[in-house]
């Protein structure tokens, strides 16, 4: 047990303030009070610390211990995080509510990781081999599918003395011993690690992979790389939160951390009841087999709130030290960055933009940062990729969160609130939004799909921003006032819209689109309008191009084509073909 | 339950300092956090506090009824060592209490041992059930496109001399458990109403009441009043007493409860008003830095738990500042809750009630409670469609206004047709009109069937065979 190391001195909310500072160090963990609420350092001074408690403190006292530990704030790494599901200082929510019942109560103490659990391990070392920091020292099943590589802790390196056969094993048992220098250490499958140290690797490579979300507007127009960083800001009611789901339910990663912070409780009681029977359709076996879950809700206490973000992130750097893709959603960062400022108002800092501190923007970038697709220590590759909401009071992008968040994101998903009252979904607005990974990811589609999707992608996107100039005469004037040329021109943009854009996440056909099916679709409207135009440019009426049965049919294929029937794109770009030839037989004859 | 007792009953005669609702206390030791204090006039007089801060020998104490009449010298400070609690029972149904659960009503305290902290505690995301079951308010604009699920916050955004009251009270009077479309409709099953109102005028307590009355519910109701010519501070409490009597009677006598809260702007003005006393440092239009937090800890009492057959349902209504959808307090409600149902000046001077403006209104859990098995197959499709149409609507509308009604296409003249029709015929019932789901999904096909057909993409083209009546035989 830990020694006392300090008194309480002051209690206002989460932050406390205590004598006894020579006794402990910044950003240590300490336990406060007679019952031992965890609690982080993070301010000294002369002899006062400030500790900010990641529990609810109503009914603490002045004069009560601090008891210190030593070490920093950590989360425990280890075979069984997946499918688990943590408060924002990894206590496990599920044997909270066994011992506590529906409602969380102060002073919970439980391993996040079972010591009773036994994986088979299977070493892949053996003795005598040289290993070095992050070397993979055996594996484990961590289910029936995943492949959980048991690494050497990123700060050691040695000879390997002995290595547990295969067999089964806790996290506590030893697998294997290592002479670090003069001193043999033991090596279990369980590691800590200070969660607001990011873990090493060698060096970056570059983000020219797609994270394939199977969202249309994301992938086609808007793609973000493994290991890039992404921003999806939107007023309430716009989406965030759906899209965030559909992307946890569907990008191409192989782990799933999604922290929940600051959000709703039922959001996260959705996710729980839903991944278990949502099937990941590469590796047939439930989502849930893949995913991380965070939630620090709303209502659960602020300090751990700040926490979760760092907790997420250090959990998805792991997966990816073993060489995996790992996509993590944060919703919401705004959240985030209020708990920060909670602290600091509490602290009496001196305030930047609407009373956020000063050090905002590099807490930001910090957390931002720890994405990227790597070397890692052990040889092998593996990315994060960041995806992260933020909900901009009023839904103005000006804040400082969503400004200083676009500093370090390179891709920005902009939710916007007219489209989401008109019930287009997502809500993403194709003119405000940007993506700076198209031209590295353009090889990739070239090679996966054989078809130039970039010229497609910036000919739709043309249109687009054509439809919005051509929108505002109509406004003025009415659309007849317009030539048929550029009549067509919104024609097409319609079916963009409304057949590309437009998806629902609801439908079981539409809810993933291949990239097959997206570039498919993509081609027969831009067929469509070339077609069109050379029609309408004889002159034929654009309001018979309009009733052309083919354009309901383009409309509805998003949720009539299922991703493996890619052969009714051939009949409807026939059934372009034919109406349109006879359209302009009729009409020259 | 962790009650929270430490030596309770120390005394200080005579504070240091008092500030608006603020009084610190000097010399008291052994004070905790967010305790409980009874603080005794010169003259004898009993009022409660809070402990808001404490430091070495000094507490800084928020005074419920406010500091007017207390003095430097005269005032003593008793500290009660547990934070604020409130008694819990089933009796309290029929009741009304203040903001802090004292008794109204001439009535006894209520009899019971059971005392629970008002801050209540957050509940285990992992305990909690998906809300699924939808409520039939009887209301299309609800029922039809902003569906109420048990165990969902929805709160109602209005604004001055909007009837956001008489809603509410409608709601209150036509709730019942949702049927599948078709299904017979069996009366009343009972929902317990936990009504708080914070800072509004006698006129709109004295509404409901009447409103409880008349249909009948006044035995089935709590109210808790702090009205505008209350102390403000005590609004702090309000909803958090309501709740946690909402809390007692949904998780452990698994009733059924609806929460209304009144007016939300009111609270958020209170809490404002204590955060600039102390000197915190602002966030946005004065509002404490904390206020997304502390709305948080309210509306997120609102669910179902797997222990418990019971829910709480939470209707909060705000009246939004000038209107203004971006004010701090229904930006950060609508952030936290589960949609919005939002009331249109507009249509409200065009004389229809309710005057729910369809666009910006939203269920954010209606998904999961409507459709196959639950109301009908077709709902949430025809539900976007409607969405849809009356969305472009308004881009026809704003085009007539420049370039006239007819110059317009004959296909937006007939989007001009549904959109008056959309309003008078959907939008529009009566403060006694309880339609049942399936009245309210007729009418939507009944419009819909105005336009093409070609134009209804969102539903599909069987759901167009079986319910589309229009005359439109072109395609």
């Amino acid at each position: 047990m830990s020694d006392q190391v300090g008194t309480i001195t002051w209690i206002s909310g989460p932050v406390v303030r205590a004598r006894g500072s020579r006794h402990v160090g910044m950003l240590e963990l300490v336990e406060v009070g007679t019952e031992r609420l965890v609690g982080e350092v993070i301010g000294l001074k002369g002899d006062q610390m400030t500790i900010q408690v990641y529990e609810e403190t109503a009914g603490m006292q002045t004069g009560a211990p601090i008891y210190g530990t030593g070490l920093p704030l950590s989360v425990e790494l280890g075979p069984g995080l997946i499918q688990s599901i943590y408060d924002g200082v990894q206590r496990p929510l599920p044997l909270i509510e066994e011992a506590m019942g529906s409602f969380i109560e102060r002073g919970a103490r439980f391993d996040p990781i079972s010591r009773e659990k036994k994986w088979k391990f299977t070493p892949k070392v053996k003795v005598g081999d040289e290993v070095k920091g992050g070397a993979i020292l055996g594996v484990v099943m961590e289910t029936d599918t995943f492949e959980h590589r048991i690494m050497l802790n990123p700060d050691d390196a040695g000879t390997v003395t002995w290595v547990a056969p295969i067999g089964d094993y806790t996290v506590a048992d030893t697998i294997a011993k290592v002479k670090v220098g003069k001193e043999e250490k033991s090596v279990t499958m369980l590691q800590r690690w200070p969660v607001r140290r990011a873990r090493p690797f060698v060096n970056r490579r570059g983000a020219n992979i797609p994270l394939i979300t199977g969202q249309r507007i994301l992938d086609t127009f808007f793609p973000v790389a493994k290991g890039g960083a992404a921003g999806i800001p939107g007023p309430f009611g716009s989406g965030k939160t759906v899209t965030q789901h559909s992307i946890a339910k569907w990008a191409d990663a192989e782990v799933i951390v999604y922290i929940g912070c600051g959000e709703r409780g039922n959001e996260m009681t959705e996710v729980l009841q839903e991944f278990p029977h949502l099937v990941d359709p590469r590796t047939g076996r439930p989502l849930m087999e893949r995913t991380v879950l965070i939630a620090n809700t709303s209502n659960m206490p602020v300090a751990a709130r700040e926490a979760s973000i760092y907790t997420g992130i250090t959990i998805a750097e792991y997966y990816r030290d073993m060489g995996y893709h790992v996509a993590l959603m944060a919703d919401s960062t705004s959240r985030w960055a209020e708990a920060l400022r909670e602290v600091s108002g509490r602290l009496e800092e001196m305030p930047a933009e609407e009373g956020y501190p000063a050090y905002l923007a590099g807490r930001l970038a910090e957390f931002y940062e720890r994405a990227g697709y790597v070397d890692n220590l052990n040889g092998t590759h593996g990315s994060v990729s960041i995806v992260g909401a933020v909900s901009p009071p009023g839904g103005d992008f000006s804040e400082p969160v969503t400004q200083h968040t676009k500093r370090y994101i390179r891709c920005f998903w902009a939710l916007d609130k007219s489209l989401a009252s008109a019930r287009h979904f997502p809500a993403i607005n194709w003119l405000d939004s940007y993506s700076e990974y198209l031209e590295d990811v353009g090889a990739w589609w070239r090679e996966k799909v054989g078809k130039d999707w970039l010229t497609m992608r910036n000919r739709a996107m043309e249109l687009l921003s054509e439809e919005s100039r051509l929108s505002q005469i109509v406004k003025l004037v009415g659309p007849d006032a317009l030539p048929y040329t550029e009549r067509m021109v919104l024609e097409t943009t319609r079916l963009i819209r409304e057949g590309i854009l437009q998806q629902n996440a609801t439908e079981a056909v539409d809810a993933y689109s291949s990239v097959e099916k997206q570039i498919r679709l993509l081609e027969l409207v831009l067929y469509f309008h070339e077609r069109g135009m050379a029609i309408v440019k004889h002159g034929a009426p654009i309001n018979l191009i309009h009733d052309l049965p083919v354009v309901d049919t383009i409309i509805r294929a998003k949720s009539t084509v299922t991703n493996e029937e890619m052969h009714k794109f051939d009949d409807i770009q026939k059934q372009i073909d034919e109406q349109m030839s006879q359209l302009d037989a009729e009409y020259r004859s | 339950m962790s009650e929270v007792t430490v030596q309770g009953g120390q005394e200080v005669v005579g504070v240091s300092r008092i500030e608006g609702p603020i009084v610190v206390v000097e010399g008291a030791s052994n004070v905790s956090y967010d305790e409980v204090v009874e603080i005794q006039d010169s003259r004898g007089q009993l009022r409660r506090g809070r402990v808001l801060e404490v430091g070495e020998g000094f507490a800084v104490i928020q005074v419920f009824a406010g500091s007017t009449g207390l003095s430097i010298d005269g005032t003593r400070v008793r500290f009660l060592g547990t934070t604020l609690h409130i008694p819990v029972a089933e009796e309290m149904l029929g009741r009304i209490f203040d903001g802090l659960g004292t008794p109204l009503d001439g009535g006894p305290e209520p009899l019971t041992d059971r005392y629970m902290d008002v801050n209540g505690r957050p509940i285990n995301p992992t305990a909690r059930i998906y809300p699924r079951d939808y409520i039939q308010t009887g209301i299309s604009t609800i029922d039809g496109v902003n569906t109420l699920l048990r165990g969902q916050k929805l709160p109602l955004f209005s604004g001055a001399g909007m009837p956001h009251d008489q809603l509410a009270a409608q709601i209150v009077r036509q709730a019942t458990l949702g049927k599948v479309a078709g299904a017979p409709q069996t009366e009343g099953e009972d929902f317990a109403i936990v009504f708080a109102a914070m800072g509004v005028k006698n006129d709109v307590a004295d509404y409901f009441r009447r409103s409880f009355t008349e249909s009948g519910a006044l035995t089935r109701v709590a109210m808790f009043l702090n009205l505008a010519d209350d102390p403000p501070v005590e609004r702090i409490v309000t909803p958090r007493a309501a709740l946690t009597l909402a809390e007692y009677l949904a998780y452990e006598r698994e009733m059924h409860v609806l929460v209304v809260l009144t007016d939300m702007t009111n609270y958020g003005e209170a809490l404002r008003q204590i955060s600039n006393v102390r000197g915190e440092v602002p966030s946005r239009k004065g509002y404490p830095g904390y206020l997304y937090s502390d709305l948080a800890s309210m509306y997120e009492r609102t669910g179902r738990i797997r222990t418990s057959k019971g829910s709480i349902t939470q209707i909060p209504i705000l009246t939004m500042p000038n209107d203004d959808i971006t004010h701090p307090m229904p930006d950060l409600t609508g952030y936290i809750t589960e949609g919005q149902i939002v009331l249109g000046r507009e249509l409200n001077f065009a004389g229809i009630y309710p005057p729910v403006a369809v666009l910006p209104s939203l269920s954010r859990l209606m998904k999961d409670g409507i459709g196959k098995n639950r109301t009908r197959d077709d709902h949430p499709r025809w539900g976007a469609q409607l969405y849809a149409a009356y969305a472009k609507t308004q881009d026809v509308r704003a085009l007539a206004s420049v370039i006239g009604e007819e110059e317009l296409s004959e296909v937006d003249q007939k989007y001009l047709k549904f959109g008056r029709a959309f309003e008078r015929e959907f939008v529009n019932q009566s403060f006694t009109e309880n339609r049942t789901i399936e009245r309210t999904l007729e009418i939507g096909w009944k419009l819909l069937s105005m336009l093409p057909k070609k134009e209804l993409t969102r539903v599909t083209l069987d759901e167009i065979a079986i319910y589309y009546k229009g005359d439109d035989a072109a395609n």
